[in-house]
């Protein structure tokens, strides 16, 4: 009571203009938080979003994975090879879907507008959108930990786990990037079809499904191409079950590929703005 | 209200430091805008004065909702200049001092009024108190419903909540009770009132001649990207309407068109048509020089099709 009585004082008209109340970088944090606690909520309570992106990892896994406890073919454990590749999967179908379709339909809708608008600084909005794909990846991949230390027989220890979690949030910041081009190029009501035809094939062909041994060998060149492979390639290294090339050039491939999306990103956004 | 009376002091003090050199809050300068070949906005000029409620009057594609993106900075001119607080309207400080209601098929709907409205609040280093927009807006009973579960009127509302919520001092209202029916557009009309009153500058666009004179103090109508008319409601009324005189009469439509007053004059039939701002004069006139002058029937045309004249003729 004593708090909403001092702020209705705050707000009348001659006491508020004289002098600003919050300093400025405290504001702006305050913005950020918001921005993404709010982002967190509006996608959590998006049940076509939420449940269909922690959802499907998890039903994939406890078909492929926990039903495989026990298989072992040349050197490697199927629900533990799984577990890396469905964490990708999920952390890559969180961003794609929470970003690119989400951020497309706002767009579409008018509300973006609305947003650059207002003082809000566009940052904080590009911010909760990324703390949004990463806050999902996590969820996702501590579901299938559990599931995987539960159910699957398989056994990690903290260090694993914990690398786990850097490799989901470099994936979430990773695709994000692509998220916010494929917002800014496909149409609304056709993005989630686009995303998932872009997102499913990249993510059998780099090996999220099904170990990438077991894949044609042309399959696997053209693997070498996409960045899905190259984020499993990092996620599967921390279980050993990574090929021979260099972790350095997986590092190196994400952080090629973020660039590049986040150029192009911003070049289509610019020209949209002049043509605007 | 000695309160108000201070209030009112200070904000015109502020304002006459933003009014130079033009006396204008905000003012679009001979902006032309393109779109590839399409001609949205051609040599537009239009200035805001502190306190004022302006109406933009037109059809849909007169270029309403490009003049207002271009005083929000949310699109450049193809040439001219647009000023806002004597500063470019994408400053981030000219923002803070701006709201704008704009239309939008839909925003996020799965949070709830109050989160909304939290969140916009934040974007401002003084906003109004939640209690008070939700007062103005009159959202009460809904602040913890989802948008999702809101009425059309109710989602016409928050938008104008939260166009509020940095407590404005120049707001912009694109269609504001586009979609909405005659009772929620009135109880929005009393809300705007009600930012008038509190010495807000308001611009807002409609296609309804009714709302812009129930609102505006002053109406600039817009067609084609070019302004056609501008003034009071009530000088853009009699303008625009004038009254039809229909009847038999003898006279001629050479004598008719010559009477003072009369805008235009046609044969229908048997019958004159007279189209005239100064209807009792043209008739007295009329029934003096013809005794047998019949049928006579005087009618003020719709709001809207004198609206539609005013547009269409030029």
């Amino acid at each position: 009571m004593q708090m909403q009585y001092r702020e209705n004082i705050m707000s009348t008209p001659f006491i508020a203009y004289p002098q600003p109340t919050t300093s400025g970088i405290a504001r702006t944090v305050n913005i950020f938080r918001k921005e993404t606690k709010y982002e967190f909520l509006k996608l959590l309570r998006n049940r076509s979003f939420s449940l269909a992106v922690i959802a499907f990892p998890i039903m994939f896994y406890l078909l492929f994975g926990v039903t495989n406890r026990g298989a072992n073919s040349s050197g490697i454990h199927m629900a533990r090879y799984l577990l890396g590749g469905y964490a990708c999967f999920g952390v890559i179908g969180a961003a794609l879907f929470g970003i690119g379709v989400g951020l497309a339909g706002e767009r579409a809708a008018g509300w973006l507008e609305v947003k650059r608008a207002s003082p809000m600084p566009p940052m904080a909005y590009l911010f909760a959108k990324c703390m949004g794909a990463v806050s999902f990846g996590l969820i996702i991949v501590t579901a299938l930990i559990s599931l995987a230390l539960t159910m699957g027989g398989v056994s990690l220890s903290a260090s694993e786990v914990l690398r786990m979690f850097g490799v989901s949030v470099v994936g979430s910041v990773s695709f994000a990037s692509m998220g916010f081009l494929l917002a800014l190029l496909v149409p609304a009501n056709a993005a989630p079809g686009i995303v998932n035809l872009i997102y499913l094939p990249m993510s059998f062909v780099s090996g999220l499904w099904m170990p990438i041994q077991y894949l044609p060998h042309w399959l696997q060149r053209v693997a070498a191409a996409l960045p899905t492979y190259h984020l499993a390639q990092l996620m599967l290294r921390i279980f050993g079950y990574a090929d021979h090339s260099s972790a350095v050039s997986h590092w190196l491939s994400l952080a090629g590929f973020t660039m590049v999306m986040l150029g192009v990103s911003w070049l289509v956004f610019n020209r949209a703005q002049q043509n605007a | 209200m000695p309160a108000t009376a201070v209030m009112r002091e200070t904000e015109f003090e502020r304002y006459a430091s933003a009014m130079q050199p033009q006396q204008a809050i905000a003012a679009l300068s001979g902006v032309t805008k393109r779109y590839g070949d399409t001609l949205a906005l051609d040599g537009m000029n239009l200035a805001l004065r502190p306190g004022e409620v302006v109406a933009l009057l037109g059809p849909n594609g007169a270029g309403k909702s490009t003049a207002v993106r271009l005083l929000l900075g949310l699109i450049a001119p193809t040439s001219g200049t647009a000023r806002v607080f004597g500063g470019d309207p994408q400053n981030p400080e000219t923002r803070l001092r701006v709201g704008a209601m704009l239309q939008v098929a839909r925003i996020p709907e799965t949070l709830r009024v109050r989160e909304h409205l939290d969140l916009f609040r934040s974007y401002y280093a003084n906003p109004l108190s939640v209690a008070e927009i939700v007062r103005i807006a009159q959202l009460e009973g809904i602040e913890d419903k989802m948008f999702s579960k809101l009425s059309g009127g109710q989602k016409q509302r928050v938008l104008f909540g939260l166009a509020l919520c940095g407590d404005p001092d120049l707001v912009f209202l694109d269609e504001p009770t586009v979609g909405m029916d005659i009772e929620a557009r009135r109880g929005l009309w009393q809300q705007i009132r009600t930012l008038a009153n509190r010495g807000k500058t308001v611009l807002l666009t409609t296609h309804y001649l009714e709302e812009a004179d129930a609102l505006a103090h002053r109406i600039v109508v817009i067609n084609k990207g070019k302004i056609v008319s501008e003034g009071t409601p009530a000088e853009i009324k009699s303008v625009s309407a004038g009254r039809k005189i229909r009847c038999r009469t003898r006279l001629t439509v050479e004598f008719l068109s010559g009477l003072p007053g009369v805008t235009s004059v046609e044969q229908s039939g048997d019958d004159v048509v007279v189209m005239t701002p100064r209807a009792e004069e043209v008739v007295r006139e009329m029934l003096l020089r013809d005794a047998t002058l019949s049928g006579l029937e005087i009618a003020s045309p719709a709001l809207e099709d004198a609206f539609l004249a005013l547009t269409t003729s030029r």
